[in-house]
């Protein structure tokens, strides 16, 4: 038996920034990754012999300034140019394009719109501004909470303060709105309208007419790219590149990676977790446990509810995560042409989501259990702006889909070759030719997601991003501030505080945490 | 020329408490309807010889019981009938019955689900507590978060203080049942699908809101805080019909002194130099009052009987954005014998309660997916009594009266206004609905009047036939209704008011806007309010 002093299940990007952060504190670190490499679900795979491309994340668009900062990771190769990507709406008339930080400038609209657009926009990102503070901390403690978090937490409501009596106004009439009755009041053009209205809901179970909708939309601006809020690129060889820099990181502080290393249980003794016990029988101890998988996977399936309440099983069982994104990879012979779009603007990400109410309607069957006859999709060529990632003159597309509810009536194996041929039509739309050019794809639906990344309900925050998880909610109340009820096991995934993305910072509010509450 | 104290627009039930409560603390009162009958939604109309028909809203449960007392509504004339519970007839012939007994109640969940029986325990006790957080706010006065004044910062630490009151789980509970939906909050429970499919309609009831959106677990709650006798989260229907609420109203009023103009149109409020005078009527006529306090929703009262140079911009703003897109429809019947509905036993209780047919949340979330794209539901849900089975004054003896609540019914039909032809095929699709579970209904009707949003608001004045006058989401509630800065019942014009459904704490038969109303009323005129009860907590 070796013993450590912190061990952390899971090498995704949450898992390597804890770990990282640990090490750094003068702790003994092991990590523990179930697959052949780190990176969970933010790596790059070769999908076909000469093609790769980032397996689920695919643009870099909230990576915390403090994580770049505290795991020194530009020094460790991680590079944050071309940070202004160009969003482009695809609609029936004219694209719409979103230029520099989510569309400082547009094009596409008349001027009426563009102001309209302007003013809304810079509405949006100073609401997004009160919140992301609440982002990198711990969220408040409902049980009482020592002065310093009191002032931090009076701090942010100051930051209310300032905007002003009406904005304020504004600011609390809007918080819960849906995006599409927001949009609404301000905007006229569908494509536009379109885009914003599927930004909001992508990756979670919401249309945009859902209540609470707007929150996702908050939750995307209050992301960042080197300073920029609402900035968005592709990273350099793919989220791959994001990872490795971060395994390079690890590496320096200290942190023993240990790859295809499955943990089969937490070993919980006297209602304190001791140590993990690994697939092939050997146990590791440890007085921290840092779990950064999925909590039901944690609380479920590696504690036991042996070892939980009552109350707390049916909690972990509550929470929603059920995947409702595709991911759709084709390798193209050739660099596809949609139409309207300017050759420089193919770097862009293309949004195909012709107006609100057709997200609307795309959203409709995902609530029974079908997926969307015309889905809306978000897509990238990552090989334009990274030539690796493809051979010479051919090229990479990866996109995210909506709605491909994990529940599939029918199944999966059954659903997916009628949900590929009603994507590549859509596709087909807006680039013709497009299905003749591909020589290989890879269609990843929330059931594949699930099997592949070892993700439950293939869920990419692990648990439905909605504000009743979100905060000390987060994955459920009794958990949410990273410790749990087992004593010395503490959460540091995308299912904490404050939800998924590239983010790092579930990670780095985890390792925090820990550092607080243990010598 | 006789200039009155105060005017009230709208006989509705809110305006006439809120007149009611006026005229009691020695005000002298007007109030001026437009219809050349009295009640706005609450009323009882005999549309056919012989058959009062509760032709908007049909039931009575929410009405405050503090206000019932103190206004005397029994003693002129009120009677609140409790009825038993309900069924839902699910599509396969069975049946899903509610009693108000709790063991008959669980041993009918029981024979469904034992697991759900088990449930429905813990459920009842955790939707009560929501409620006592809530209810007593209903009778309160939304403090405004952005006053450093002191009432707005008592209020607001009343409610830090309730608040803190609670232990952190449930703190964390309350928060996260705001905004979830009740098709989600009700997975966390049940497993069987006509219990979820009952216990969700009163989650959408009235809104524009599916069972699966956001925020519907709250709209429970907004439906579960009226009491009939104490008894909390029951239903009655009202002896006479619903007009009998506000005929008691109107009576109790005139008994203090209160005067009420039937066929007074207001054409406008009268304002000068930012002040109210009073209101200017259909004909032309003035009549001068010292302060005026609008029934009318929030849309039609500034966007129609106000000018628009009187009122700021960012408040006009804020209004054209309230949201009111009404959602619901009614089909009321007159019937020449009691229907029979062959799934349920003989003589059930149940058909003294209300009826569904909706046996599963999918159905009621497609029924509002068809109202999305602007057209009625191809298979609504509907909600129905038939309150003749405990009270004979509203039809001739063996014959009936039946209210069908009909959701979703959109205000315009895509994209137009509605026709009659689109009326009708609106009621088509409700009796064929009807007559699926009913042998013979349709041989049975003898009268039936058909409600779409567009009647609601020629006859009843509800701006897109939204019956709550304005929709229950979280930026219209509290401190929001009907929009913020305006939350307390003051406009920004001086000595005009507002005490309707758009403003806190809502729709319904309720009468606490209109309390509420009167109270701010007359603390601005600095007079005693004594003969106001304060809320109680009963639950």
């Amino acid at each position: 038996m070796t013993s450590s002093d912190a061990i952390v299940i899971g090498g995704g990007h949450n898992g390597l920034v804890a770990a990282t952060l640990l090490a750094r504190s003068g702790r003994k670190v092991v990590l523990l990754e179930a697959e052949g490499e780190v990176g969970g679900a933010a790596r790059t795979h070769e999908f076909h012999p000469g093609f790769r491309v980032s397996s689920i994340a695919h643009i870099l668009n909230r990576l915390h300034p403090d994580v770049v900062k505290a795991m020194d990771l530009q020094r460790h190769g991680l590079t944050l140019e071309g940070r202004a990507m160009a969003s482009v709406a695809l609609g029936d008339a004219e694209p719409v394009v979103l230029r520099g930080a989510y569309g400082e400038m547009l094009d596409g609209v008349p001027a009426s719109e563009a102001t309209a657009w302007k003013e809304l926009r810079a509405q949006l990102i100073r609401y997004a501004g009160v919140l992301t503070p609440l982002l990198a901390r711990r969220p408040p403690d409902l049980a009482g909470m020592p002065l310093s978090e009191k002032l931090a937490l009076g701090g942010i409501g100051l930051s209310l303060r300032r905007l002003g009596r009406e904005d304020m106004r504004d600011f609390l009439r809007m918080l819960l709105m849906n995006v599409s009755d927001v949009l609404d009041e301000h905007l006229t053009s569908d494509a536009l309208r379109g885009l914003v209205a599927f930004d909001a809901v992508l990756g979670s179970h919401l249309g945009p007419r859902s209540p609470t909708s707007l929150v996702g939309l908050y939750y995307r601006l209050a992301g960042e790219v080197g300073g920029v809020p609402g900035g968005q690129m592709l990273p350099q060889g793919g989220m791959g590149g994001v990872v490795s820099a971060m395994a390079a990181s690890a590496a320096e502080a200290g942190v023993a990676i240990r790859t295809g290393t499955q943990v089969a249980r937490i070993l919980v003794e006297k209602g304190r977790s001791v140590g993990v016990g690994l697939a092939n029988g050997e146990e590791l101890r440890a007085a921290t446990i840092v779990s950064a998988i999925n909590p039901r996977t944690t609380f479920l399936d590696l504690v036991g509810s042996r070892d939980l309440d009552t109350g707390i099983v049916r909690k972990v069982q509550n929470v929603r995560m059920k995947g409702n994104v595709a991911k759709l990879h084709l390798a193209l012979d050739r660099v596809p042409d949609f139409s309207g779009v300017a050759p420089e603007d193919h770097k862009g990400r293309l949004v195909i989501a012709p107006s609100a109410s057709h997200v609307e309607r795309a959203f409709n069957p995902a609530k029974y259990g079908a997926f969307s006859p015309e889905p809306v999709m978000e897509i990238v060529l990552p090989s334009l702006s990274d030539a690796a990632l493809a051979p010479d003159g051919a090229c990479v597309l990866s996109a995210n889909v909506q709605f491909a509810p994990y529940a599939l009536k029918g199944g999966w194996n059954e659903g997916r070759p009628a949900f590929q041929k009603a994507i590549m039509a859509q596709l087909e739309r807006h680039a013709p030719g497009i299905g003749s050019s591909v020589i290989a794809s890879e269609l990843l639906t929330p059931a594949d997601i699930e099997t592949r990344f070892q993700m439950p309900g293939g869920h990419w925050h692990h648990g439905e991003l909605q504000p009743d998880q979100m905060l000390m909610s987060r994955p459920f109340f009794g958990a949410g501030g990273y410790d749990t009820p087992i004593d010395g096991l503490f959460l540091a995934g995308a299912g904490s505080h404050p939800g998924g993305g590239v983010s790092g910072v579930p990670g780095m509010n985890a390792a925090r945490r820990v550092m607080a509450v243990t010598q | 020329m006789k200039t009155y104290d105060a005017i009230i627009i709208g006989a509705g039930h809110n305006g006439l408490v809120n007149a009611c409560y006026l005229q009691r603390a020695g005000l002298d009162v007007l109030v001026v309807e437009k219809n050349d009958w009295i009640g706005g939604a609450a009323v009882s109309r005999e549309l056919t010889p012989g058959f009062l028909y509760s032709n908007c809203s049909y039931v009575c449960s929410l009405f405050r019981p503090e206000i019932m007392r103190d206004l005397e509504l029994p003693k002129y004339g009120l009677q609140v009938i409790a009825y038993e519970g309900g069924a839902v007839l699910t599509q396969d012939g069975d049946y899903l019955a509610s009693y108000r007994d709790h063991h008959a109640h669980r041993r009918e969940y029981a024979r469904w689900s034992a697991r759900d029986a088990e449930a429905y325990e813990r459920y009842a006790r955790d939707v009560t507590r929501q409620c006592r957080f809530i209810q007593p706010l209903l009778m309160r006065t939304a403090p405004d978060p952005m006053s450093f004044r002191p009432r707005d910062l008592s209020e607001l630490a009343y409610l830090g203080r309730k608040f803190a009151g609670l232990s952190a789980p449930e703190m964390a509970e309350m928060l996260r049942f705001w905004t979830m939906s009740i098709s989600d909050f009700l997975d966390e429970y049940f497993e069987t699908d006509v219990i979820k499919a009952y216990l969700a309609l009163s989650g959408i009831i009235g809104t524009a809101l599916g069972p699966m959106s956001p925020g519907t677990a709250y709209v429970l709650l907004h439906h579960y805080m009226g009491e009939v006798d104490g008894s909390v989260g029951a239903w009655g229907y009202a002896r006479g019909g619903m007009g009998a609420v506000t005929q008691a109203l109107a009576d109790s009023f005139r008994a203090s002194g209160g005067t009420i103009r039937t066929e007074a149109e207001v054409d406008r409020v009268l304002v000068r130099n930012g002040e109210t005078k009073g209101v200017v009527l259909a004909g032309g006529e003035e009549v001068h009052g010292r302060l005026v306090v609008s029934n009318a929703d929030v849309k039609r009262t500034f966007l129609k009987l106000v000018e628009e140079k009187e009122l700021p911009d960012p408040f006009l703003r804020r209004v054209r954005n309230f949201k009111i897109r009404g959602s619901s429809g009614k089909v009321n019947i007159a019937l020449d014998s009691m229907p029979e509905f062959p799934a349920l036993p003989k003589d059930s209780p149940c058909l003294r309660g209300d009826l569904h047919f909706t046996d599963s949340v999918e159905r009621m979330e497609r029924a509002y997916d068809d109202w999305k794209e602007e057209r009625w539901s191809a298979d609504p849900f509907l909600d129905m009594v038939i309150p003749t089975t405990l009270d004979p004054t509203m039809a001739p003896p063996g014959k009936h009266f039946m209210s069908c609540f009909v959701q979703y019914c959109p205000p315009k039909v895509e994209g137009r206004d509605w026709t009659d032809a689109d009326r009708d095929a609106f009621a088509e699709t409700v009796i064929s609905q009807i007559a699926d579970y009913s042998p013979g209904f349709r041989d049975r009707i003898v009268h039936m009047e058909v409600r779409t949003p567009r009647e609601l608001e020629a006859e009843v004045g509800l701006t897109e036939g939204n019956i709550f006058q304005g929709e229950l989401t979280f930026d219209q509630l509290l401190f929001n209704r009907p929009v913020p800065g305006y939350a307390q019942y003051r406009s920004p014009v001086k000595g005009l008011y507002m005490c309707g459904s758009s403003t806190h704490p809502g729709g319904g038969v309720m009468g606490a806007p209109g309390r509420n109303a009167a109270a701010e009323m007359l603390r601005d005129l600095k007079r005693p309010a004594g003969h106001m009860s304060e809320a109680h907590d009963v639950i």
